[in-house]
């Protein structure tokens, strides 16, 4: 996502960050810590209890407010001293200091006070050109260099601005001054365009509003990258008195001042109604007034006004008029208003008509948190408001768990266990929440690591609790990216747990094309909670692969065509990546010819050999349990389970070493070969014949300068550089004896040990693959004689050379399966068949090439275009019909 | 000078190791340290490393020889306490301006000796500014969270005493390091505008943090977000951690950094975590193979060492930094 490398956002920060982003909705400043504007908190001050006057602002905090205005501007204080004395006070207070200050006075000195106390990037509230430029510069240079961001008042040697055309014209000189002489970040100017009362009576303010809105459009139209901010409350000041009004006003004018362009402002949370709220015919004259649309809008609303004013005399029948509405309509209302009186009563009447108490959760409160997300996502409701709306949901679920737990028997065992988290530098967990909620209800256990989770945390966090699965959350843009880092680091760490992708900015364009593809394992999104039950169940359930491998095609398909329809660039032709393939300095390379040439077959190999090259991790994620062996048997939460399961493993190991349950066969085969016409391999009998040639697949995604399109070809000396170069095929199985016994277990209704053997033999085919590779390495082709290396080391294919396979990343051309059949005669030799779609069987059976070179390394083939599958298609003599069938999931989409 | 960003361009840069574990292994005496001049000193002058510049130069100028030998593109001045608020613990407050002055002289007559001998490898010279020995956003008193022991102010004048010292002294840039408290940070940063606006030069400044713990954050708490966001309103050079960390813990928060600055990165960690008898017993070898993962994701422009670690250490670390591109910044659009 490159548009989140423009850094050219507002970024603030307390102990931890801000940035403002277009998606940020709006900034919500706590205004309650100012003197100014709250009687409460000047007595608090001038009273010196400070422990107080810190509650104001820990309240503030938690109520959703995103920086915190602070401000000691009166008469009777002395300002520097509190402002000093308070900011010191909050640095102490870690849940306060988390967000950042505006440090707010009419007086430089106690600004700078302010600055020079405050680690984080504040803002300074406020300059102007008031004084003149001069002191305008020197304090905007000051500002900077304590670096904080600042709020300019539309306000010059004149006066303050009250038309448009004034607004507009000190906003842009004092943005050219900044920009252009203090050399002040745009991103760190945030306009006060003023805003005044509107419905004064006099005539002179009735464009207020609408001046303020067009300024405002004018400022984040013209200046770029600045901000705007505004005191809102001021707009509704001639209604003191009249709450319903003047909540009704505060709450029009956000909404479109908001949409109009301020994206910060100071709010009294308690002072604002939710703007789908307003009955229809109140919020018809409020926005009259505010757009000045009749000569008499002021009259009319004040006319109305006054009905409201009777009608709030009887409050009581007010409130129980919404009281005799439909259960479901009351429980909404409970929600998006933020009200907790009643919602135990309702919530408990919701119970009793409900076949189960989880219904509730699952339709009622759903439904209402539903319509709490619709308003914040249009941007109708704010985050103070929504955070009212989630606490009475907790109060509700709270209500409502010790019968869910009752429902459950006393029976405390989960259906699996899910790691929740908001994403770092994202707060949004609203629908996380949610999720978690319904999660938790339908008998998960929810390991919720909160918001602003670095991607470390959720990584040990996942490890350390073993989770089932990890649901991340984000609803800003950069969180996007967040999911990507995340994604990439949980390949690192070998994780296979499914990831699970939600929250408003995701989706499944960016799921499958950004993150699925960093990610080895399960990546799913989710865009609704109540999808959440069916994908996790399915997830979870034990025999999942069915549904893991649907969801990863889905997303690969996904991802192609999003790609192929949006860049076709991003592929260059075969004749160009042959242009690039990877070099290897053949002049340098020491070619080791092979000590024994010529096809060899293991017949009834000695199966216990492999029992030390079996490597058990995988085997246990097949059943489900997850970590590494062999950590995994001391594991505090799996590891009895899995000593069980291990302990079963080997004594069904026993008997089938002792037993001679299954039968190990193989065959190999080591060859002279050379690369013809770039790509295709010819393998060479002792005469020097065409024994065979295989046809290798050449990466044609267009590759950062410097990489190469690989094929394999590429790891074997070209014919034409005159050096003899050697390369091997091979085919081992471990599973003849596997159904017989699984059938025989089936009989007994032993579904376990029929699993298990299964099981076991690919274990078991792994192991003689891994075995038989290094005897080829060490003995037989004998490139690599002085090779010592573990079997964690061999798991982790430290050694030299690969093997790759035909049907996996680097070859997934199944038609290769012929030529090595073919080549070795596998059927004739080992009895291994390949059936219709070429498939082994028995299935525990591996087969593959050899290649040598210390520069052969695994790599993905991606996808090919249309000009390679007909160059293909002719190479393997067949109709390019037959080509596309067997290489479609490679095929890029044109 | 060679221009440092263009080679920072080009090339991943090598930083110095620790100057106080070198000078360990000359075991100085209390009279070592005093030399004939402060021979009658009434302070006790012991563990005064920055106080050896003037005593014991030639010492000095030999371990910066080491880590050039050892492949240093940069070494930092033996100024780490050289402050008027470090410096009180000796009462030598007064000797301030002598200590980074002549710090920086024998480091920059060791840095021209090298370019002279490779021009092609222009060595270059950092003014060490360490955090002081107080903070300025935390109070030391728990029972009086509004007090602190230092204010903005004394800070920003202790360091300008010591930028001018050590630009007078002829640093090729500045090193702001070991940042526990964000708010010292900015002091120093301040006073660096200052002077770079009264002489109206231009020098690259570094700035380096410190990630205490496990929590993620500097001591004063921050996030490294937070910090960032804190100190990225000065054009600096590059932005990194230092110390406190051995280069494997450190790891995940210069990954969270490189992720979000448009500077360029740097880290000097630790060698390892202390063992139990305070001592740093990450090898070369193991430390190399620490940072060799940071190059091959790609997250460092410049890259040293800080306690436990000596030449051996950085030599190792160049070894491998050649191997390697340098972290790519991103463009701002």
């Amino acid at each position: 996502m490159d548009s989140t490398d423009c850094k050219k956002y507002l970024t603030l920060s307390g102990l931890e960050p801000l940035v403002v982003t277009p998606e940020s909705n709006f900034i919500n400043v706590g205004e309650r810590t100012n003197v100014t504007g709250s009687r409460k908190f000047l007595r608090l001050i001038k009273e010196e209890k400070y422990d107080e006057a810190l509650s104001v602002a820990r309240d503030q905090v938690e109520g959703g407010a995103q920086i915190l205005d602070v401000n000691m501007d009166e008469g009777m204080l002395d300002g520097k001293y509190a402002m000093v004395k308070f900011l010191n006070l909050i640095a102490s207070e870690p849940d306060i200091a988390r967000i950042p200050l505006m440090i707010d006075s009419s007086k430089w000195e106690i600004i700078e006070a302010g600055l020079q106390v405050a680690q984080g990037k504040c803002v300074v509230n406020s300059i102007s050109l008031k004084e003149g430029e001069n002191e305008f510069i020197r304090q905007a240079k000051l500002v900077k260099r304590y670096g904080a961001a600042v709020i300019v008042m539309a306000f010059d040697e004149v006066g303050q601005a009250d038309t448009y055309q004034r607004r507009i014209e000190i906003c842009e000189r004092s943005y050219k001054i900044l920009v252009n002489v203090v050399g002040f970040p745009p991103q760190d100017i945030i306009f006060d365009p003023n805003i005044f009362p509107v419905a004064t009576g006099m005539d002179e303010h009735r464009l207020n509003a609408l001046d303020f809105f067009n300024a405002t459009k004018w400022i984040r139209e013209n200046l770029p990258y600045a901000n705007v901010s505004g005191g809102v409350s001021n707009v509704s000041f001639s209604f003191r008195g009249n709450t319903i009004v003047r909540e009704a006003i505060n709450s029009a004018f956000l909404y479109h001042a908001i949409q109009h362009g301020m994206n910060l402002g100071i709010v009294n949370p308690t002072m604002l109604e939710v703007y789908d709220e307003i009955p229809k015919d109140l919020l018809q004259h409020v926005e009259d007034v505010l757009f000045n649309r009749h000569d008499d809008a002021t009259e009319r609303l004040l006319d109305f006004a006054e009905t409201l004013k009777d009608q709030k005399k009887d409050d009581v029948t007010k409130v129980l008029e919404w009281r005799s509405e439909p259960l479901q309509d009351r429980i909404t209302h409970s929600l998006v208003k933020g009200i907790d009186a009643f919602i135990i009563e309702d919530v408990e009447e919701a119970r009793l008509a409900s076949s189960k108490p989880i219904e509730v959760i699952e339709g009622h409160l759903m439904i209402g948190m539903n319509v709490v997300g619709d308003l914040f996502g249009s941007g109708k409701m704010f985050l103070p408001q929504v955070v009212k709306s989630a606490r009475v949901m907790k109060k509700a679920v709270a209500y409502l768990q010790p019968f869910i737990e009752a429902e459950k028997d006393g029976k405390q065992e989960f259906a699996g266990k899910i790691l929740m988290a908001t994403v770092k530098g994202d707060v949004h967990d609203i629908g996380k929440n949610i999720v978690s909620v319904v999660l938790g209800c339908n008998n998960y256990e929810i390991v919720d690591l909160g918001v602003m989770v670095p991607p470390e945390r959720i990584i040990e966090a996942a490890i350390d609790e073993q989770v089932d699965v990890i649901g991340l959350s984000g609803l800003i843009t950069p969180s996007l990216d967040e999911m990507v880092y995340l994604s990439k680091a949980m390949n690192k760490e070998n994780l296979t747990i499914p990831l699970i992708i939600g929250g408003a900015t995701t989706s499944k364009a960016h799921t499958s094309v950004k993150i699925a593809p960093n990610y080895d394992h399960t990546v799913v999104h989710i865009n609704d909670a109540s999808r959440a039950v069916t994908v996790v169940g399915n997830l979870l359930q034990k025999n999942n692969k069915v549904y893991k491998a649907q969801i990863r095609e889905e997303y690969d398909k996904f991802r192609e065509q999003f790609l192929t329809r949006g860049k076709r660039k991003e592929y260059i032709s075969i004749e160009a990546a042959r242009q690039h393939k990877f070099q290897i300095d053949w002049n340098a390379t020491n070619i080791m010819k092979p000590e024994q040439l010529g096809v060899q077959i293991v017949d009834d190999f000695d199966i216990t050999t492999l029992e030390a090259y079996i490597d058990w991790s995988p085997f246990f994620r097949s059943w489900d349990l997850h970590g590494k062996y062999p950590n995994i048997l001391t594991d505090t939460l799996v590891g009895e389970q899995a000593q069980d399961l291990f302990k079963d493993a080997q004594d069904l190991l026993k008997r089938i070493f002792d037993e001679k349950l299954l039968k190990a066969k193989a065959i190999f085969g080591l060859f002279p070969a050379n690369t013809v016409n770039d790509d295709d391999i010819e393998v060479y009998d002792d005469d020097g014949n065409v024994k065979a040639t295989f046809l290798s697949l050449r990466q044609q995604l267009k590759k950062r300068e410097g990489l190469s399109n690989i094929a394999l070809a590429d790891f074997i000396a070209p014919k034409d550089s005159g050096f003899q170069d050697y390369m091997g095929a091979f085919c081992v199985t471990t599973g003849f004896g596997t159904q017989e016994l699984a059938q025989q277990f089936e009989a007994d209704n032993d579904d376990y040990n029929s699993i298990m053997i299964k099981a076991l033999a690919d274990r078991l085919a792994e192991a003689f693959a891994e075995y038989l590779h290094k005897d080829v390495r060490t003995k037989q082709w004998g490139y690599a004689k002085e090779e010592i290396l573990t079997n964690d080391e061999l798991i982790k294919e430290s050694y030299k050379g690969i093997r790759p396979a035909p049907g996996y990343p680097a070859c997934p051309d199944h038609l290769e399966k012929t030529t090595i059949w073919n080549l070795l005669d596998v059927e004739q030799n080992i009895g291994v068949k390949l059936t219709e779609s070429l498939a082994m069987w028995p299935a525990a059976s591996v087969s593959g090439y050899y290649f040598g070179n210390p520069e052969a390394k695994y790599f993905g083939l991606g996808k090919i275009t249309e000009d390679q599958l007909k160059d293909y298609a002719k190479r393997r003599h067949i109709s390019e019909d037959e080509a596309r069938k067997w290489l479609n999931p490679n095929l890029a989409e044109t | 000078m060679s221009n440092i960003s263009q080679t920072l361009e080009k090339r991943i840069l090598v930083l110095d190791g620790a100057m106080g574990t070198m000078l360990q292994r000359y075991e100085f005496s209390e009279e070592d340290f005093r030399g004939e001049r402060f021979k009658d000193y009434p302070t006790s002058l012991k563990g005064n490393n920055d106080l050896l510049s003037l005593t014991q130069p030639q010492a000095i100028a030999d371990i910066h020889k080491l880590y050039f030998e050892a492949g240093a593109d940069i070494v930092e001045t033996n100024t780490f306490s050289g402050t008027t608020i470090a410096m009180a613990d000796y009462n030598m407050e007064d000797l301030v301006y002598e200590l980074n002055y002549e710090s920086a002289r024998i480091a920059k007559k060791v840095a021209i000796e090298f370019t002279n001998k490779t021009p092609e490898k222009p060595r270059f010279v950092a003014g060490s500014i360490g955090p002081t020995n107080k903070t300025a956003s935390m109070s030391p008193d728990v029972n009086k969270p509004e007090y602190r022991a230092i204010t903005f102010e004394e800070l920003r004048i202790a360091y300008k005493l010591q930028v001018e010292a050590l630009i007078d002294g002829g640093v090729d840039l500045l090193l702001v390091e070991t940042i526990f408290d964000t708010l010292n940070a900015k002091a120093a940063l301040f006073a660096i505008e200052e002077v770079k606006e009264d002489r109206q030069i231009e020098i690259p400044i570094m700035v380096s943090g410190t990630i205490t713990d496990a929590s993620g954050r500097t001591l004063s708490g921050q996030t490294v977000e937070a910090f960032l966001t804190s100190i990225s309103h000065i054009p600096l050079l590059s932005v990194g951690f230092n110390c406190a960390l051995g280069a494997e813990q450190l790891k995940p928060y210069l990954q969270r950094l490189s992720n979000e600055t448009e500077f360029y990165t740097s880290a000097h960690p630790n060698a390892g975590l202390p063992n139990a008898f305070g001592e740093y017993d990450q090898s070369a070898q193991q430390m190399q193979i620490l940072i060799e993962d940071y190059l091959q994701d790609g997250l460092i422009n410049i890259i040293g060492g800080c306690c436990g670690t000596n030449p051996e250490h950085i030599k190792a670390i160049a070894d491998v930094a050649q191997n390697y591109q340098p972290r790519q910044t991103k463009v701002v659009l």
